[in-house]
């Protein structure tokens, strides 16, 4: 049971909060631009990363704000948590 | 009676005599005893059968890792318990034990049978066997694997006990209350850590507190005397917590682990009472240190399982902690020097023992103090057979050949009444696993060891594989110093002095004459397999250490393999030629050992399962009769049991009484969200399919929300209350997946907009009057409000007083009925609601309950999120085309309700149904055909609402159908179970197309 340091609240226990999934997603500005594939870059294409993965979570039992974090999946070690609008660490690949 | 109890000890308190009854028998222990103790003091081995061939079986060993002592405890309906281990169960006066897996009883079983067909019951018995015919699954074999099967009987009522969770936080936990664990108690607490220190027995010490070997010392006093001495000391440490009947059962990441711990198992009935029976702690702790040990392994020759046959090590706890002796006439067999410790300790309480040892010969310390005692010993041989059904009685050695893979010259036949093994010892390291922590294998002793850790935690003592006393101290010290950066100094004199092993000479199988076929090496205890049996999946292409596992059994019973997964291990190296190294392990996964579920849930039991949420109108809807729905956490009215009616004749009274006159309906529970700032007009846009920003102010407007998969997600009516305020409200159990989902979009995509969401679900109560009476009845209660609609048109709203209390009124209607919606602060909601029955009564006001709602929307075809829909219906499935607005350059969901997959026309889509039979109501999700002669089936969709319409006299459904909208005035087929029921589709608008009612 992962304990994350929400950047607005501070370390809490995982119970707090919900997954989710890949961060750095952007909703397309003109989705009606797209062709279906690329649109479907944007809506099903997940990276699925053994290693350094960047995440959004959401404090949902607490202050309830979103925000990114880094984490190793290989051994769930957390690693950055940053904010929203925030870019993500460089030290990270 | 046999008393095997032969000599006093500290352990066990004479003065205090506990009786218990096992398998219906009334015996006598001591307290201080455990179950397999006071059974073994009164000469009983023979505690069950086993699993496959329900061969005899006795006590193995002392500790959680037992496979065979496994027994039901009670047998009250409510309270028995099964698979405790005996070798942990505390002894208590009027404790009720008994055998499991055996019919009719542990001396006479009936599956024994198994045991001599056994050459018939091979590894993967049950998946080659019970394959064919496939009919005879459900009716034969299924029910006789049942009755053959299982461990045990689980209690049939509920469990009366009460258990509790707490959580603690720790600096250093330290797991294992042994000679390294209480070192590093005492040198983290000594430093200012805040410590917990837990262990699973009764008392701290592990297996050194009962060493009496002369020849063990350190600072010259018996190394239990100064391990006593060391837990008092820790003992007076003010900050370490010291929990004992304590074991943890899972280790998870970031150093989060859960203990259990026995807080009344020991105790007699009447005082178990009234008291927390165990706790689940939660433990977060900075630091952990493993300090679990490690467990005696078994040898693995023919016949190698009967009852009187124990862990070398076993017997020597059972001597020296409880004083009793598990024979008179004692052969330990070994491969490494524990046994000689076993031996000694025997030889000095009078025991006859001999050794029985694989290596050629050895010289340490403990091996020439037994050879001076003049304890007989057989270097370089094997024990090759035993013989006694229900206890052994006697056994076959035979000489080793030089390089270990066969046997030598003439069987000697000796005669004994109980066999101690010792194979070496396994160093326990699931915790240092569970923690994701990886192993390193060690070959001069054929043992896993912790590698790298992933958490912040370190093994020491034997759970490391360090095994001799100064060793263990010496290591322990220096690695906790370092571990805790401390400079600790305790322990910088401390002399030790104890016997070194030089060597030990594994074979995982030990040879023997006879063909591996005829005879009988057990691996795996509790499940029965064989040596042979793990040869026979290698030799049918297993070979994953996972998949030999799973095909044989081996390490899957409840003792999860702790004495038989190395052996697996190790004979599959053997038999494959590799090295056991490179094997890996199965993974080790929590508990360590089983938990009840009580433990598992604490206190959330009963009314504490689920948060029950109640609307403020909650007592008048039971005082008047209401059956409840569980919708989300909310309670319901689902009708009101009139007289004594049943719930098709309260439905159908409902539903005519709110078409012919008036019904109301506690509409509370639907999700609120209010919704304020300049850009709620924007963000409405955004997330509705259809246009919001000419809404006026004071109008409602109804609103269908995709996921941005173009599936529909929720819908409900949004009211404008002035120009930057909304009011929005979702379906009941879609409304904390709303609101979070318009969060989401509002932090992280648009955060540019200028919207705040507040969930007022609760601080409103909500009453919605429908029928044509309704506007007669909303008179009576605010009489100065205009109604007329001109002023107060469908699809509007209203402020007005409830006798000085503020309401929002909304005429918007999910009945098709002129119909209108009164909320009001929720404190006040019983009053407004018997405010309108009160008001209704001379217009048969009738309340009516979410039945009622769905089939008054089915008889308008609206539809309900979440019944009519599943996650994979566009608006254009739902025939809603209206509602998606063609202007707006883009909403969530927008590009995807014309991608490839979304335009096809044979989608199933939304329509209606009606019987032939217009008395017959379709069975919701019953499956529509059109064709039942061509085989398979083909399936075109399933009905999703059903309802017989008292208004339209015959029964209506709704259903999505493959291709539907195409299909009106088309017959298709139902089938069911005894008949096929025939349809027409249809219009999903059942009653007043145009609309008039609304306005009537």
């Amino acid at each position: 049971m992962f304990l994350i340091n929400c950047p607005f609240c501070g370390e809490r226990d995982q119970s707090e909060f919900s997954s989710g999934g890949e961060a750095h997603i952007v909703r397309p500005k003109q989705p009606t631009e797209l062709s279906d594939d690329e649109w479907a870059e944007y809506l099903f294409m997940r990276k699925n990363i053994k290693g350094i993965q960047f995440e959004r979570w959401n404090h949902v039992h607490g202050c309830r704000k979103w925000f990114n974090v880094v984490r190793d999946t290989s051994n769930d070690k957390i690693l950055s948590v940053y904010k929203m609008g925030e870019k993500p660490p460089v030290n990270y690949k | 009676m046999p008393n095997y109890r032969i000599h006093k000890t500290e352990y066990i308190d004479e003065t205090k005599r506990v009786s218990f009854k096992y398998d219906g028998k009334t015996y006598f222990g001591y307290e201080g005893d455990t179950l397999a103790s006071a059974l073994l003091a009164n000469g009983i081995h023979l505690v069950g059968r086993s699993f496959k061939y329900h061969r005899p079986r006795g006590i193995v060993s002392c500790g959680a890792e037992e496979p065979n002592a496994i027994c039901q405890i009670g047998s009250k309906k409510d309270l028995t318990e099964p698979n405790v281990r005996a070798t942990e169960l505390e002894l208590y006066e009027g404790l009720e034990a008994s055998s499991q897996n055996c019919w009719p009883n542990v001396k006479f079983d009936i599956g024994g049978i198994n045991n001599f067909i056994s050459p018939l019951i091979p590894a993967g018995f049950y998946y080659k066997t019970f394959m064919w015919p496939k009919s005879f699954w459900k009716k034969v074999y299924e029910p006789l694997i049942r009755l053959s099967a299982g461990l045990g009987k689980s209690p049939t009522e509920p469990d009366p006990d009460i258990y509790d969770h707490k959580y603690v936080h720790y600096d250093v936990l330290v797991i294992g209350g042994g000679v390294s664990g209480i070192i590093a108690a005492k040198m983290a607490a000594k430093n200012n850590f805040k410590t917990l220190l837990v262990d699973d027995k009764k008392i701290l010490g592990g297996s050194t507190i009962y060493q009496n070997n002369e020849s063990v010392k350190i600072d010259d006093k018996l190394s239990s005397e100064w391990l006593k001495n060391e837990i008092q000391e820790i003992k007076k440490l003010s900050n370490l917590t010291i929990k004992t009947r304590t074991s943890i059962a899972a280790y998870h990441g970031y150093n989060f682990l859960l203990a259990k711990e026995n807080l009344t198992d020991h105790l007699p009935e009447e005082k178990k009472k009234n008291k927390i029976r165990q706790r689940l702690w939660k433990i977060r702790a900075k630091k952990v240190v493993i300090a679990t040990g490690s467990i005696e392994r078994p040898l693995v020759f023919n016949n190698n399982d009967r009852p009187g046959i124990l862990l070398s090590n076993s017997i020597n706890k059972y001597l020296d902690y409880y004083g009793v002796t598990c024979g008179e006439n004692i052969i330990l067999f070994t491969n490494n020097d524990s046994a000689y410790e076993t031996s000694i300790s025997l030889h000095k309480k009078g025991i006859k023992n001999i050794i029985v040892d694989l290596r050629k010969s050895a010289s340490s310390e403990l091996i020439k103090q037994a050879e001076s005692l003049g304890i007989k010993i057989y270097f370089n041989h094997v024990v090759t057979n035993t013989f006694g059904y229900k206890k052994i009685n006697s056994l076959e050695i035979m000489k080793l050949s030089e390089d270990g893979n066969t046997t030598i010259g003439d069987k000697i036949k000796l005669s004994c009444d109980c066999l101690g093994m010792s194979g070496g010892w396994t160093p326990m390291v699931h915790m240092h696993s569970q923690s994701g922590g990886k192993l390193d294998f060690r070959d001069e002793d054929q043992v896993f060891l912790p590698k790298e850790n992933s958490e912040d935690q370190i093994s020491v003592g034997s759970c490391n594989g360090d095994f001799d006393l100064e060793n263990i101290i010496d290591k322990t010290v220096n690695k906790i110093n370092k571990f805790l950066d401390i400079d600790n100094q305790d322990y910088q004199d401390t002399n030790i002095i104890c016997s070194k092993e030089n060597d030990k000479r594994n074979i995982w199988l030990l040879p023997n004459k006879i063909p591996l076929g005829k005879t009988k090496c057990f691996i795996d205890f509790q499940n029965d397999s064989t040596a042979k049996d793990i040869k026979l999946a290698l030799k049918e292409g297993f070979r994953s250490i996972e998949h030999v596992k799973r095909y044989t059994t081996t390490g899957m019973a409840t003792d999860q393999g702790k004495l038989s997964n190395m052996h697996a291990l190790g004979v599959i190296a053997d038999t494959a030629g590799v090295k056991m190294g490179t094997l890996g392990t199965t993974t080790f996964r929590p508990p360590f050992t089983p938990l009840t579920f009580g433990t598992l849930v604490g206190r959330n039991v009963g009314k504490f399962f689920e948060v029950v949420r109640k609307t403020s109108m909650h007592e008048w809807h039971v005082e008047n009769n209401a059956e409840f729905e569980n919708v989300g956490q909310w309670k319901r009215p689902w009708y009101y049991a009139k007289n004594g009616e049943n719930m098709h004749d309260a439905v159908q009274r409902e539903s005519k009484a709110a078409r012919d006159s008036a019904g109301i309906l506690d509409a509370s529970t639907l999700g609120k969200i209010d919704i304020q700032g300049t850009d709620a007009s924007e963000f409405l846009n955004r997330v509705y399919t259809n246009a919001w920003s000419k809404l006026a102010i004071g109008k409602c407007r109804y609103g269908l929300m995709l996921n941005e998969d173009g599936m529909v997600y929720d819908d409900g009516v949004t009211t404008r209350i002035s120009e930057n305020h909304y009011l929005m409200t979702t379906t009941t159990g879609g409304a904390a997946n709303v609101l979070s989902k318009l969060e989401d979009y509002l932090q992280t995509e648009w955060p540019e907009l200028d919207v705040y969401l507040t969930s007022v679900t609760d601080h409103y109560s909500t009453a919605s009057i429908c029928g044509p009476n309704s506007k007669k009845i909303l008179k009576k209660l605010f009489p100065n409000l205009d109604l007329s609609d001109e002023n107060f048109p469908h699809m509007s709203f209203k402020e007005d007083k409830l006798e000085n209390i503020n309401c929002r009124i909304m005429r918007i209607s999910f009945t098709g009925e002129l119909s209108y919606e009164i909320n009001i602060e929720s404190k006040y909601g019983n009053s407004l609601w018997k405010m309108c029955i009160e008001a209704g009564k001379e217009f048969n006001l009738t309340p009516y309950g979410t039945e009622t709602m769905h089939l008054l929307r089915a008889e308008k075809g609206f539809i309900i999120v979440g019944q009519d829909t599943d996650g994979t219906m566009t608006p254009s499935d739902l025939q809603m085309d209206w509602i998606v607005s063609k202007k707006k350059y883009d909403f969530i969901g927008k590009r995807s309700l014309y991608r490839s997959d979304t335009i096809r026309e044979d989608r199933k889509q939304l329509v209606g149904l009606l019987t032939d039979d217009p008395k017959e109501i379709l069975e919701e999700g019953a499956q529509i055909v059109s064709d039942i002669k061509s085989k398979p089936i083909d399936m075109l969709g399933h009905v999703t609402s059903s309802y017989f319409s008292p208004n339209l006299n015959k029964s209506i459904a709704l259903a999505v159908v493959r291709s539907g909208k195409t299909m009106k005035g088309q017959k298709l087929i139902i089938p069911m179970e005894n008949k096929n029921i025939n349809v027409t589709v249809s219009d999903t608008i059942f009653l007043d197309k145009e609309n008039k009612r609304l306005n009537a």
